[in-house]
């Protein structure tokens, strides 16, 4: 659309800036702050320099979790695109099913993180939990209090279980508005399964997959509540991921120096992420 | 190519049709020949593109068979019965190459590569997109796209039709013309059965040796263009096609003569008896408008460019003359009617006038 | 039987022509037509991939309803896959103790005052970027994307300062601002995607008409975005909704959310298994209301509002 220049616009947009400004600026500069100084209570701070920084790139500790998170995002979406790309070909495209099979897959989305933390640390005990229960009772040894792989394994189940139907979503959304010619056309050049999926289906959803795997990824980078719930980071450390070590630093510790140098490396890689996000997609729409 | 019949057939969209009204297409029943240009004209919701997506296989008529070339194709899928369909909008399979677009029904059917090659530079040059075969097709204009549409159906040189679909809804007006008359070029060349649906008369007239015309789910009148605009069936016919369309007045028969309020209108011949209301058909171009005749008055004259159109009231009914662009109209005017283009109608449909 | 004559006269006829010889000779017309029977044929099992998957979906919930209606001899005796002895003993608990009732009242006074906030203030801000250039826009609108992105986790010690510097800790509205963090970029980026369905030819017709800029947006304008502003407050209902990180730091009692009165309450208790299923349970009910009722549009959502 031809958007005419007016600046006056800036005043649309004041209460927006306002608010976030509340709610993000302030805050973050609060963090650049303590960032650079050191305190030993009382409110007594001391200029710490880069200390916090160098500190926190040279720890091991930070770089386990960050490899951790890595390797959670990369499996999430090795499993929950190629799956939720499935699911959602398979989809009712008319008729009474639509509607359900929307409102129940959306349901785990609408559930507070904490409680899909809850239902699978319940369902996945092998005393009272179904999952944990029965696959116990198969005979293969499954408890992800104590083992690290049964830990990831149930925390990626439940990513799974918990966001394959946003990508379901998704795809669906960008299937739906591909208009019936070009199953007719396809039908005619007696194109295959494969064939429609690959010239039609795919090109169509190009856009929202690659909003799905950006959103999928950068909410897994963050993810917090469910497996702090499930296995508070543990069996050791072993599910620690990068949110749940800045939590334990700054809330439980109280460390606010390496806490806060910590959130900025943080921030500043979601930042990072961010641009490449929003110039992936302004690349995209300006090459339509 | 092949000789299409369709055999009486009905289709609704309802599961269960009960009444005329639940027919999309009431009964069609008709032989499109071999290699003939055909068009399904008529309104939006006629039933033409139902029709259409009935000989390609994509519907399943409720009642009815289909025949190519005397084989029953009425259970057989679009793929089986091999044809090609343009539709409304070009559908492209944008991330290939034209050339890849091309390739791809021949690539699915399993045809060695080589063929493929040759084929599709045959076609390349048919629709005249050879210099652009390395190009994707996501940067073509939409009558490109249109033509590579085409292509793929031209491609596969066995095909037993093209159908289109209102191929030109989305083409810039100047290049409809160029498309239309590509279209018309090979068709002359090749001899494809061709069956292009619209709701252009003009598009219809120019494009087909043989015009449908369908009106209401059913086909009111099939003839060339030239019988379509002499001696239309059906008033619908005669409304539908003609710009403006033909002037229709209630009248009443006595022998040789029409009686139109209280004007008397010679007729080239006795009408056989029909029954229901009679009306008098002329088109616009056989009324001539003089200073002999019937008493009329002028409403408005609408200069066209090429001609004009002159509206005016006949015995307190509207009816339009077509006269020459140099010709004016005159102070005390009076219309005639050309008894070449006189058509008497019994309740809508045309009835013969014997001598 | 009909099928084999129509080949046979077809294939003759393909050999008449010249231009399609070669065709005919490498691959029968028999051999493609059994080849394109199968093509593109629908699958009359479709459903079975969306049928298990919902169920997968559903299993670890119902064990949750299920774990509700037992008692928790009952859980912690032997495992039944529904309650032998049906209890709606812990759902009493919870709609008779304040402490556990109030929690669902603050979560859902916190979720809807955020709702309001953002989509109000996100509305003049999506028009501007909908329909004006101004200086600047590109950088403001990537900014506020980047606060979407944001971990929560690096924004809950500051908050809780900040907060607390205002004497807002245990508010609602502190909650309810705090979440404004990602909910009015969220706010922004979907409605100025519906706005931009919107030909900016309506917008002058009015104004054209007469209508003042507010008289306008709210008569005209908002109306044609009905389902935009749907779809914003259903994300924004949705995010609050299952955020805690945040919400549980700015909260200790008066305003605490109940998915935090969940976790703290049980390892006080001793893992009361029925009991915190029942208010595990009671948390999914607003969520599936307010699904139910944007149905229609979850999935033009997602595609337009591009969340």
């Amino acid at each position: 659309m031809e958007k005419t220049w007016n600046n006056k616009a800036w005043f649309l947009v004041l209460p927006v800036l306002v608010l976030v400004a509340f709610s993000a600026v302030i805050p973050l500069m609060t963090v650049v702050n303590y960032s650079v100084q050191d305190t030993f209570g009382n409110n007594v701070f001391f200029w710490a320099g880069t200390e916090w920084f160098e500190e926190l790139l040279s720890s091991s500790r930070f770089w386990e979790a960050m490899v951790r998170n890595l390797i959670f995002s990369f499996i999430i979406l090795a499993i929950e695109v190629p799956l939720g790309i499935f699911i959602a070909l398979n989809m009712p495209k008319k008729g009474w099913g639509v509607p359900v099979c929307l409102v129940l897959m959306a349901l785990p989305l609408l559930i507070p993180w904490n409680v899909v933390g809850t239902i699978w640390q319940v369902f996945g005990r092998n005393d009272i939990g179904l999952l944990g229960y029965y696959v116990n009772a198969l005979g293969i040894d499954y408890n992800y209090v104590q083992d690290p792989f049964d830990a990831w394994v149930t925390v990626i189940v439940m990513d799974v279980w918990h966001w394959t139907s946003l990508v379901v979503l998704l795809c669906y959304a960008g299937l739906v508005s591909i208009p019936d010619a070009f199953y007719q056309a396809a039908k005619i050049d007696g194109a295959s399964r494969w064939a429609v999926f690959r010239y039609i289906q795919l090109p169509k959803m190009n856009r929202v997959l690659l909003i799905a795997v950006l959103l999928r990824f950068m909410d897994s980078f963050m993810i917090y509540t469910e497996p702090f719930v499930v296995t508070g980071g543990g069996p050791g450390n072993s599910t620690t991921f990068l949110s749940i070590d800045l939590v334990k630093t700054a809330l439980g510790q109280f460390d606010l120096g390496p806490a806060a140098a910590m959130s900025l490396v943080y921030f500043l890689i979601v930042l990072l992420l961010s641009w490449v996000f929003y110039t992936v997609m302004t690349n995209y729409d300006a090459e339509r | 190519m092949a000789r299409i019949d369709v055999n009486h057939v009905r289709h609704s969209y309802l599961p269960n049709p009960q009444k005329d009204a639940d027919f999309a297409l009431r009964e069609v029943h008709h032989t499109f020949e071999d290699g003939g240009a055909y068009a399904l004209l008529g309104p939006s919701g006629c039933g033409k593109t139902t029709l259409l997506n009935i000989i390609s296989g994509l519907l399943h008529p409720s009642h009815g068979q289909l025949l190519f070339n005397g084989k029953d194709v009425t259970n057989l899928s679009t793929q089986e019965r091999n044809i090609a369909q343009v539709f409304q909008f070009p559908v492209i399979y944008d991330t290939m190459t034209v050339y890849d677009n091309l390739a791809f029904p021949l690539r699915n059917r399993g045809v060695p590569e080589a063929d493929v090659d040759r084929k599709v530079r045959e076609t390349l040059e048919m629709i005249d997109l050879a210099s652009w075969a390395k190009k994707k097709a996501r940067g073509l204009t939409a009558d490109q796209k249109q033509k590579i549409s085409l292509g793929r159906g031209l491609v596969r040189s066995d095909v037993n039709a093209i159908l289109f679909d209102e191929p030109l809804t989305v083409i810039d007006p100047h290049m409809k013309w160029v498309l239309r008359s590509q279209l018309k070029q090979l068709h002359r060349r090749f001899g494809y059965t061709m069956v292009y649906v619209t709701h252009d008369q003009t598009e219809a007239l120019t494009f087909a040796d043989q015009v449908v015309v369908m009106y209401d789910g059913g086909i009111v009148q099939i003839g060339t263009p030239a019988e379509l605009f002499e001696r239309p069936r059906h008033t619908f016919v005669g409304y539908f096609i003609g710009s403006p369309g033909m002037n229709v007045m209630p009248v009443a028969i006595d022998g040789k003569t029409a009686k139109l309020g209280s004007q008397r209108i010679e007729l080239p011949g006795v009408p056989k008896a029909g029954s229901g209301a009679i009306e008098l058909g002329i088109r616009p171009e056989y009324v001539r408008l003089g200073r002999d005749g019937m008493a009329v008055s002028i409403s408005k004259v609408e200069d066209l460019g090429r001609h004009k159109v002159v509206r005016a009231n006949l015995e307190g009914r509207e009816i339009a003359a077509v006269i020459g662009e140099d010709e004016t109209v005159p102070a005390d005017p009076k219309v005639r009617f050309d008894p070449a283009g006189i058509n008497i109608y019994a309740d809508s449909w045309r009835v013969e006038m014997g001598a | 039987m009909s099928g084999a004559n129509e080949r046979t006269t077809r294939q003759d006829r393909v050999s008449e022509t010249t231009a399609s010889e070669a065709l005919a000779s490498a691959m029968s017309q028999d051999q493609i037509a059994r080849l394109m029977r199968r093509r593109g044929e629908e699958s009359r099992w479709w459903w079975i991939v969306p049928t298990v998957y919902i169920i997968v979906l559903l299993l670890p919930i119902y064990w949750l309803i299920n774990m509700s209606f037992k008692t928790n001899a009952e859980i912690v005796s032997s495992l039944t896959l529904y309650p032998h002895q049906p209890t709606i003993a812990n759902y009493v608990t919870i709609f008779t103790d304040a402490s556990w009732y109030s929690g669902y009242i603050n979560s859902i006074t916190y979720v809807v005052m955020n709702m309001v906030i953002s989509v109000a203030a996100a509305l003049p801000a999506a028009y501007a970027f909908s329909r004006y250039r101004f200086l600047g826009d590109k950088h403001l609108f990537f900014w506020l994307l980047t606060n979407r992105m944001a971990p929560p986790a690096v924004f809950a010690l500051p908050f809780f300062q900040l907060y607390s510097a205002f004497g807002l800790i245990d508010t609602h509205i502190a909650v309810a601002l705090a979440h404004c963090l990602f909910n009015v970029p969220l706010a922004v980026w979907i409605l100025e995607g519906f706005m931009s369905g919107v030909p900016k030819e309506i917008d002058e017709t009015a104004y054209i008409d007469g209508y003042s800029f507010p008289r306008f947006f709210i008569r005209i304008f908002m109306p044609l975005i009905a389902s935009g502003i749907g779809v914003a407050c259903f994300f924004c209902f949705m995010f609050s909704w299952v955020e805690l990180l945040i919400a549980r730091t700015l909260t200790t009692t008066d305003a605490k959310p109940i998915a935090a009165t969940m976790t703290r309450t049980v390892s006080a208790a001793g893992m009361d298994w029925g009991l915190l299923a029942a208010a595990g349970v009671l948390t999914l009910i607003p969520g599936a209301l307010v699904i139910w009722f944007v149905r229609n549009y979850i999935a033009k959502g997602f595609a337009l509002g591009r969340v």
